[in-house]
């Protein structure tokens, strides 16, 4: 149970076969990685927080996985988590990242300038553009872990810093705990609101304790930047805006977070961050730049192409339903955003949205008129 | 029996006779002194920092908990490590409803009780309508024979049934047990159920490893528990590892069953179609004895004390952890003014026939005892067959056009 080492050496009086879980119906990558010979590796192991191998795969016990959705199975409990338990954490990461070895290094680029095009994406196809990504906070234990005072602590720094922008960054906090039924309404219009967790992905994780406590949304008056606080991690910083201008969209992006990285630096709680895996965050999968980014856009007729996902897949992409991941597309709107996170920067991410979106609603305009798209299909990135 | 598990049950039946003995938290209570980074963050964070928001909750916790009394329990621990976050976080996570008070708070094992006696203590006396623990004692007994007027009038009473908990003493409690506890606690109970005969032979169902077919069949019987989905449990840990060790028994008439591993250690449930609470009664109790004997004779034991009776996972369930209740048509009483004040003054409780939280269909009701901790199991079953043979009294005279009265209330205590 994520709240300090508690019972974990109580259950070292038991043998490792009484403790190790049956992961015989399970399919996600902890179990694919967790033998027995592991499980009793890294059972007495604890980080300097107290969070256990227990603790980091009850939500992969808890929750079997779909046969055709691969979920990661594990969560981070600290940033150290990612040391302590390496052994199982280092297969997992290389499962999900393509290949990504213990001795690989990350490369963060957040210079927007290194972008190029991005700003002329058709807005009669994308009908928006959004760039999300995660930070935690050094010093703080993750969601699955921290306590209520830990919580309080990172909101309060959180919103310290948020309320100090200003230009195109002033904006307002709204702590969930205290929200009017009036202000609800309008987060919830503007598509801003997130709410209680109740994936038991998540819920498993202990990432849903004490809710609301700690939690909140900060925005610009623009509402063009937005800040979730203590959700899934510490901090989930999203830039987004209608039609397809990705290079404004992701200007702010990288602006915003320097600037807020700038304030928690000073005091002396910069962002989780290190060559290996890049920016540090609750789930093995936002390593790296935990960057998606991505845009709405219309394309009935090139996503009934019989190459579609072979095409989103050499672009190193990944589509979903409008309402988020595992949603299903409306009207032939699709929600298109880059596969990776960790081995490749953030310009280059976002570089591939840009270049691989402009390519497909080329395609699609091709297949409007009646004309073949085959050789335009592209080799894999 | 030399396991490992004996010499941990000697350990912990120590500090639970000193606990019984009223030797008083601080003898068995466990303060933290690790010296990692977790105690460090213990000290960086005092008690008022990580006091909960409870200003809209509604629960017992709630009621009870104060920046105080947390701040003395906070870094304490039981022998096996629990503390008090893990105890209250099911009442931190869910506020509750402005007209339903939930508890708010689970055991993690038996010392729970001991250790955070100073938080427990009055969340029991609220739930048990004034038992108090630091002065009364809880009677048991299980002697079925003295049961009086237990046959119902069948064109009234559809169905009877008897439930309750039993915790094996020496193993954490659902929220708080890892694997291998659990899995202990299923092949204890398995294999004391095996040594059952006559009318209470049976089988274990494991909920793993049953196939669809057994699954279909024990859905149909309505045995099947399923998965907790109630935010109260959930949030308590009660469904981690689902459905590891997890199972269901019952015996070949299908009248004696018992869940394992479900929100206790376990369930028992006897039941029958009709009116016969003294029968269903008599097998409840000469099964509990019978499996009580099973487990003693391999050195086990239920978890009990002479303060609260039988120990389990919710303060709601301490004392007999019993609920004797019918499905009972009472087509005209039900529409009568005064049927709230009647059930109330006979210390009774209704619900839907779907249990509890769902709404009675048409005019059947789910009646039941209201109370769990202060009157022996006996005193309670006789309370719900004297109670249910005074509404379907009612009844009858409603539809005789003859008046009815309201009884009246019956005493809380012995005192």
């Amino acid at each position: 149970m994520p709240f300090g080492n508690t019972h974990n050496n109580f259950k070292l009086n038991f043998k490792v076969e009484e403790e190790y879980p049956d992961l015989t119906k399970h399919n996600n990558h902890m179990a694919k990685v967790l033998t027995k010979e592991m499980y009793g590796k890294l059972r007495d192991k604890q980080t300097p927080s107290g969070f256990t191998v227990d603790d980091v795969i009850q939500t992969g016990v808890d929750n079997p996985g779909h046969p055709f959705i691969m979920t990661v199975g594990c969560v981070a409990g600290d940033e150290e988590s990612y040391e302590v338990f390496k052994d199982l954490f280092d297969p997992i990461i290389k499962d999900r990242h393509g290949g990504y070895k213990p001795t690989d290094k990350h490369a963060t680029d957040l210079n927007f300038e290194n972008l190029k095009g991005g700003d002329d994406l058709d807005p009669n196809y994308v009908l928006s553009s959004r760039v999300r990504t995660g930070r935690s906070i050094k010093g703080y234990t993750l969601p699955p872990h921290n306590s209520r005072g830990e919580r309080r602590a990172i909101e309060k720094l959180s919103v310290e810093a948020l309320t100090s922008l200003d230009g195109e960054f002033k904006g307002t906090y709204y702590p969930l705990k205290s929200m009017t039924d009036a202000e609800q309404d309008q987060l919830i219009n503007d598509h801003f609101l997130f709410d209680k967790p109740v994936s038991p992905l998540l819920t498993c994780a202990g990432m849903a304790r004490d809710w609301p406590d700690g939690r909140g949304i900060w925005h610009n008056d623009d509402k063009s930047f937005l800040v979730w606080v203590n959700e899934e991690d510490h901090l989930r910083v999203i830039s987004m805006q209608k039609a397809g201008n990705m290079r404004e969209v992701f200007r702010r992006f990288c602006v915003g977070l320097k600037r807020i990285e700038e304030i928690f630096q000073k005091h002396n709680h910069g962002f989780m961050w290190n060559e290996h895996l890049g920016y540090v965050l609750t789930c093995p999968s936002n390593l790296g730049t935990g960057l998606r980014g991505g845009v709405h856009v219309k394309l009935p007729k090139l996503s009934t192409h019989p190459k579609f996902d072979e095409i989103l897949k050499r672009l190193r992409l990944q589509k979903r339903g409008t309402g988020g991941v595992d949603t299903a597309s409306v009207g032939g709107v699709f929600d298109i955003s880059n596969a990776d996170r960790l081995g490749s920067s953030e310009v280059a991410q976002v570089q591939l949205v840009v270049d691989g979106v402009k390519l497909m609603v080329e395609m699609e305009k091709k297949l409007e008129k009646g004309e073949s798209v085959d050789k335009m299909i592209p080799a894999q990135k | 029996m030399a396991t490992q598990f004996t010499r941990m049950l000697a350990g912990r039946n120590t500090a639970v006779m000193l606990a019984s003995l009223g030797a008083g938290t601080l003898a068995t209570g466990y303060l933290f002194s690790d010296s990692t980074a977790a105690a460090e963050r213990r000290m960086l964070y005092p008690p008022s920092a990580d006091f909960p928001d409870l200003r809209k909750h509604n629960n017992c916790m709630a009621a009870s908990l104060t920046p105080a009394i947390y701040a003395r329990l906070r870094d304490k621990a039981t022998p096996s490590s629990w503390t008090l976050d893990q105890c209250i976080q099911t009442g931190v996570d869910n506020p509750g409803h402005p007209f339903i008070k939930t508890v708010g708070m689970v055991a993690g094992d038996e010392e729970t009780y001991e250790v955070f006696s100073e938080i427990f203590d009055p969340v029991i006396k609220d739930r048990h309508h004034g038992y108090d623990p630091r002065t009364m004692k809880h009677p048991t007994d299980l002697d079925s024979s003295k049961i009086t007027s237990g046959v119902f009038d069948e064109r009234y009473v559809l169905s009877s049934r008897v439930r309750t908990g039993r915790s094996i003493r020496g193993l954490s409690l659902p929220p708080a047990c890892s694997r291998a506890e659990r899995r202990e606690v299923e092949r204890v109970a398995v294999m004391a159920l095996s040594g059952l005969q006559g009318d209470l032979a049976g089988r274990y169902y494991s909920l793993g490893e049953m196939t669809e077919r057994e699954q279909q069949q024990l859905i149909d019987e309505h045995f099947l528990f399923d998965k907790p989905v109630s935010p109260l449990l959930t949030s308590a840990g009660m469904a981690r590892d689902w459905p590891d060790a997890r199972g269901i028994w019952h015996n070949n008439q299908k009248n004696f069953l018992i869940w394992i591993n479900e929100e206790d250690h376990t369930r028992i449930i006897s039941m029958e179609k009709g009116g016969n609470m003294k029968r269903v009664f008599e097998r409840f109790c000469r099964g509990l004895k019978q499996v009580e004997q099973l487990i003693q004779e391999r050195g086990w034991e239920f978890m009990w004390n002479e303060r609260l009776g039988y120990i389990l996972t919710c303060p709601s369930n301490l004392g007999t952890g019993l609920r004797a209740g019918v499905h009972v048509r009472l087509p005209n009483l039900s529409k009568d003014p005064r049927f709230s004040k009647i059930l109330e003054n006979l210390r009774l409780q209704k619900r839907g026939t779907g249990g509890v939280d769902t709404a009675a269909t048409g005019d059947t009701f789910d009646i039941s005892n209201n109370d769990r901790l202060g009157k022996s199991e006996v005193e309670l079953v006789q309370l719900v067959v004297d109670g249910v043979n005074y509404l379907i009294d009612c009844e009858k005279r409603l539809e005789r056009g003859q008046d009815i009265k309201i009884p009246s209330p019956i005493a809380q205590f012995r005192r």
